[in-house]
């Protein structure tokens, strides 16, 4: 069972206050009243709306299908009337709503019909998938990417290692951890047809060295399973061990290429739970319509983990963790080093949704005053993508952004160690994500300025080219008439020269009728003259004739 | 709950700046303690000036400045400018001395370039050298230490030469003071005389100076807390010291009788203070492993060249503001590899 590790550079120790949400066991939530299930839960296009206001539906329902290739689509989570399709606020660092299906439900709980495959392995990688991608399944860790996308490989690309991520290295949180003991054979049968589809050779599940019970849960499932290419790998407990390059590093010791994908190295990383749904998925006929969510940070009476149905307001959640401890408190979604404080409770739970943290003073204690950075560079210590912080700092706060991509600011993940360890408290990852946002706006600003050129570039040209097109025409036009002219002058000529020959002829046909008044000889010689003449005329034109011929 | 917006992190470790400052502080007060045992009270009297001057002038340039003035104050950077300036100055100056010295280093070296973490030198060493080029006699004037000299001065005589120049002694201030063993050491040998005669003058103890060695002692225990409470790395002490220890030692292979030995080198003068305490200031000095090291190096090689062969007999101080120069180029040229790119930057 020994596999070869490899420390990824930089990282932290953190305490992990696990144990404060694993004490209890994990319980479900109660159906709640309402629904508010947001056509976005996932990374790429909302899904578009299939019920109406009025509508009946089934728990497992599909309320909404995915638009375009990277988007998923939503169910129902529970059986109920739709109520409402309208912008609800959603748990987003930005605070904004979006548009969003309201379920009243019936708390009858209905399943609408639904049937698995039991044979995974009859079906093909592209069944799989389809299967994958109607069950409404993103990734679970948080950033909620489609997963049918990330077990697509594409005919060329090898996979050779799957990767399941059980480290869960953010502190507080525990769903994983709860999820793995208490469902390790589902992880384990999703991995089996993960692997499946991605004709991947083997399998690693990494988990940290901090949650020993997941760990022996999850062996001893494959125990029962008789799959030689599945191995559990205990790795030591670092943050952010958990980021996908970091686990990467760990078991493989290869490392991501910078703007890369795993998947250019033969890699394909999952979450755990996302395993989970995937076996739910396909061999139950499942969609994704619940999760498990830990509910927990000294502002919690009972802080523990929940099977929550998708949807599910966040208040409701509270009361199903025993409610608040009447503490002040800071709700945070996700864990102390990358979650984002939320301003209601009023917000639903997502397919992303892993934690939510009553933070209060006692867990999050407010900062001391913010000093001058004094290089002491422990930020570049603790760096995991081996970044120099304290550069980016600098440069990101002069807004010197060419300077801060130069020092390789998108290879920044966010995670948070060097703010964590500043002893200036400074909010460097703020600065990052500052330069971030000004320089995609920047770019985007640049994107529209060059299509603007572009189009005015092209205007131009067009107009350009109308002009000469009309000169040319112009010039064949004056050409075309002067060509005219000079016909109609020789025309005139030529006409003036048949009019003069007319008159000429005419006034040669008029003389005879001068001689008038002739005596009877006078005619008869005029006769016997104009005879000869005729005769005259007509051999000359047979004579030219003849000479024609 | 709270409807305030946060960026995450939400959580910090416990490091903060005036906690590093004071520590570093602490680690300099073993080094004091022995300096005053085996100077005498003139160290109280340099400690308590240049902490008075430095937080006064200060105070005085961030009001100027419009900024906060005791939070400012309170991140302890001033008082750990004034306890290396002092630890550094002759135990027996007059009061002028010093408070040029740290007002100096406070304003030009420090408030000028913009405060803590925007100065390019270090200011105590700033300080140091303006004293040093301005005052050559006051800054060459070292008592002997305590088991070397004939009399030894009270608090009541101390404080009278040091604010008032005058001293109840026959012979003045000559009788007290003597050359420094690197002072020593230079003149004779541009005397021609050898290392070996050398050696035998009374200032010279076992390493370095009589006295001397023991402070330096203690400033090597409190760099090896340093290193233990990782308020510093080891890349600045261990390159600096190893190439000061190497360069002279390769010099006193070749040449015994006119260059000392390397232990010498490393236990006299400002070496292992500058190695512990003042190289490693991250502000002017370099922040990448891979620069810390060329910079501690530069700083070692440069300290040798100037004890062997420039016109001051020690060179750490000149050495340590030309790395200081160099850091930022060290940095821009030492850039680690980041995660997923292959080789460069």
């Amino acid at each position: 069972m020994s596999h070869q590790l490899h420390p990824f550079p930089g990282g932290l120790h953190l305490p992990g206050n696990k144990g404060l949400s694993t004490d209890r066991d994990l319980a479900t939530a109660a159906v709640p009243p309402t629904l508010i299930i947001p056509l976005q839960q996932h990374i790429g296009a909302p899904a578009k709306p299939l019920v109406a206001v009025g509508d009946r539906v089934l728990k497992g329902q599909i309320l909404a299908t995915p638009e375009g290739y990277v988007s998923a689509p939503v169910h129902a989570s529970s059986s109920g009337t739709v109520i409402a399709i309208e912008e609800r606020p959603v748990p987003h660092p930005s605070g904004l709503a979006a548009p969003s299906i309201v379920i009243e439900t019936d708390g009858e709980d209905r399943w609408i019909e639904h049937n698995g495959h039991s044979d995974y392995a009859s079906l093909d990688p592209s069944e799989l998938r389809n299967i994958i991608r109607d069950a409404g399944i993103v990734g679970l860790g948080g950033a909620g990417f489609p997963s049918f996308i990330k077990l697509n490989p594409g005919a060329r690309t090898e996979i050779d290692t799957l990767i399941l991520n059980g480290a869960e290295c953010e502190p507080y949180i525990s769903c994983d951890d709860m999820l793995m003991r208490e469902h390790a054979d589902q992880v384990l049968l999703g991995a089996r047809i993960m692997r499946h589809a991605l004709h991947a050779r083997q399998c690693l599940i990494g988990i940290e060295d901090n949650k020993p019970e997941a760990i022996a849960a999850v062996q001893k499932a494959l125990q029962h399973l008789d799959e030689k290419e599945i191995q559990v790998v205990e790795i030591p407990t670092r943050y952010p061990t958990g980021g996908e390059k970091q686990l990467i590093k760990v078991l493989t010791g290869k490392e991501v290429p910078s703007q890369g994908l795993p998947i250019d190295i033969g890699i394909v990383c999952h979450n755990v739970a996302t395993a989970a749904s995937v076996y739910r998925a396909v061999e139950r006929g499942e969609p994704l319509i619940s999760r498990i969510v830990t509910v927990t940070g000294h502002g919690a009476a009972r802080p523990q983990n929940l099977k929550v149905r998708i949807g599910t307001p966040i208040r409701d959640l509270l009361q199903a963790a025993g409610g608040d401890n009447s503490k002040p408190y800071t709700l945070i979604m996700g864990g102390p080093m990358m979650g984002f404080t939320l301003d209601s409770e009023a917000l639903p739970t997502t397919k992303t949704t892993n934690c939510l943290l009553l933070a209060t003073e006692e867990d999050i204690p407010s900062r001391g005053p913010v000093n001058p950075c004094i290089r002491c560079g422990e930020c570049a210590r603790v760096c995991p993508a081996l970044l120099l912080p304290q550069q980016l700092y600098w440069h990101a706060r002069a807004k010197d952004f060419d300077k801060a991509q130069d020092y390789n600011l998108f290879d920044c993940i966010e995670c948070g160690c060097c703010t964590y360890v500043c002893p200036s408290n400074l909010p460097l990852v703020q600065y990052y994500r500052f330069a971030k946002t000004e320089i995609w706006a920047q770019e985007r600003e640049r994107k529209a300025a060059d299509k603007a050129r572009e189009r005015h570039e092209f205007r131009q040209f067009r107009i350009e080219r109308e002009k000469e097109e009309k000169a040319a025409r112009h010039k064949t036009k004056a050409k075309a008439v002067k060509k005219d002219a000079a016909a109609d002058e020789k025309k005139a000529v030529i006409q003036a020269a048949m009019e003069r020959a007319k008159a000429k002829r005419e006034a040669a046909e008029v003389q005879p009728k001068n001689t008038e008044n002739l005596s009877e000889a006078q005619k008869r010689q005029i006769e016997e003259a104009e005879t000869r003449r005729a005769a005259k005329t007509d051999n000359p034109a047979e004579q030219a004739s003849e000479e024609n011929k | 709950m709270s409807m305030l917006k946060a960026s995450s992190p939400h959580i910090h470790g416990p490091a903060a700046v005036n906690a590093v400052m004071l520590e570093v502080s602490l680690a300099l007060l073993p080094a004091l303690a022995a300096y005053t045992w085996l100077f005498g009270w003139g160290v109280i009297f340099n400690v308590l000036l240049a902490i008075a001057t430095a937080l006064l002038s200060e105070a005085a340039v961030l009001r100027m400045r419009g900024r906060e003035v005791a939070a400012t104050l309170g991140d302890g950077s001033a008082l750990l400018t004034a306890l290396l300036l002092a630890i550094a100055l002759p135990p027996l100056a007059p009061w002028w001395l010093i408070v040029v010295g740290t007002a100096f280093a406070i304003i030009f070296a420090k408030q000028l370039y913009g405060g803590l973490g925007f100065n390019p030198f270090n200011p105590a060493m700033v300080g140091y050298v303006v004293l040093l080029i301005s005052f050559p006699l006051e800054m060459t004037s070292w008592l002997a230490p305590l088991d070397v000299r004939e009399h030894t001065l009270d608090l009541s005589a101390t404080a009278a030469y040091v604010f008032g120049g005058q001293l109840p002694l026959q012979g003045g201030i000559d009788s007290l003071t003597m050359a420094t063993p690197l002072d020593t050491v230079k003149t004779r040998l541009g005397l021609e005389h050898t290392m070996g005669e050398i050696l035998r003058d009374p200032v010279l103890g076992i390493l370095g100076g009589r006295g001397w060695e023991i402070v330096n002692a203690m400033v090597l225990l409190g760099g090896l807390w340093m290193l233990f409470r990782r308020l510093i790395t080891w890349h600045v002490p261990v390159a600096m010291l190893g190439t000061l220890f190497v360069t002279s030692g390769l010099f006193h292979l070749i040449d015994p009788e006119h260059y000392s030995g390397p232990l010498f080198h490393i236990a006299s003068g400002g070496a292992l203070l500058g190695a512990f305490f003042i190289a490693t200031d991250p502000v002017s000095g370099a922040t990448s492993t891979r620069g810390r090291i060329i910079f501690g190096i530069g700083v070692g090689l440069f300290t040798f060249i100037i004890r062997a062969w420039g016109g001051y007999p020690d060179g750490v101080a000149f050495s340590i503001l030309l790395m200081n120069m160099a850091a930022p180029t060290i940095d821009y040229y030492t850039r680690p590899r980041v995660f997923g790119h292959t080789g460069g930057h």
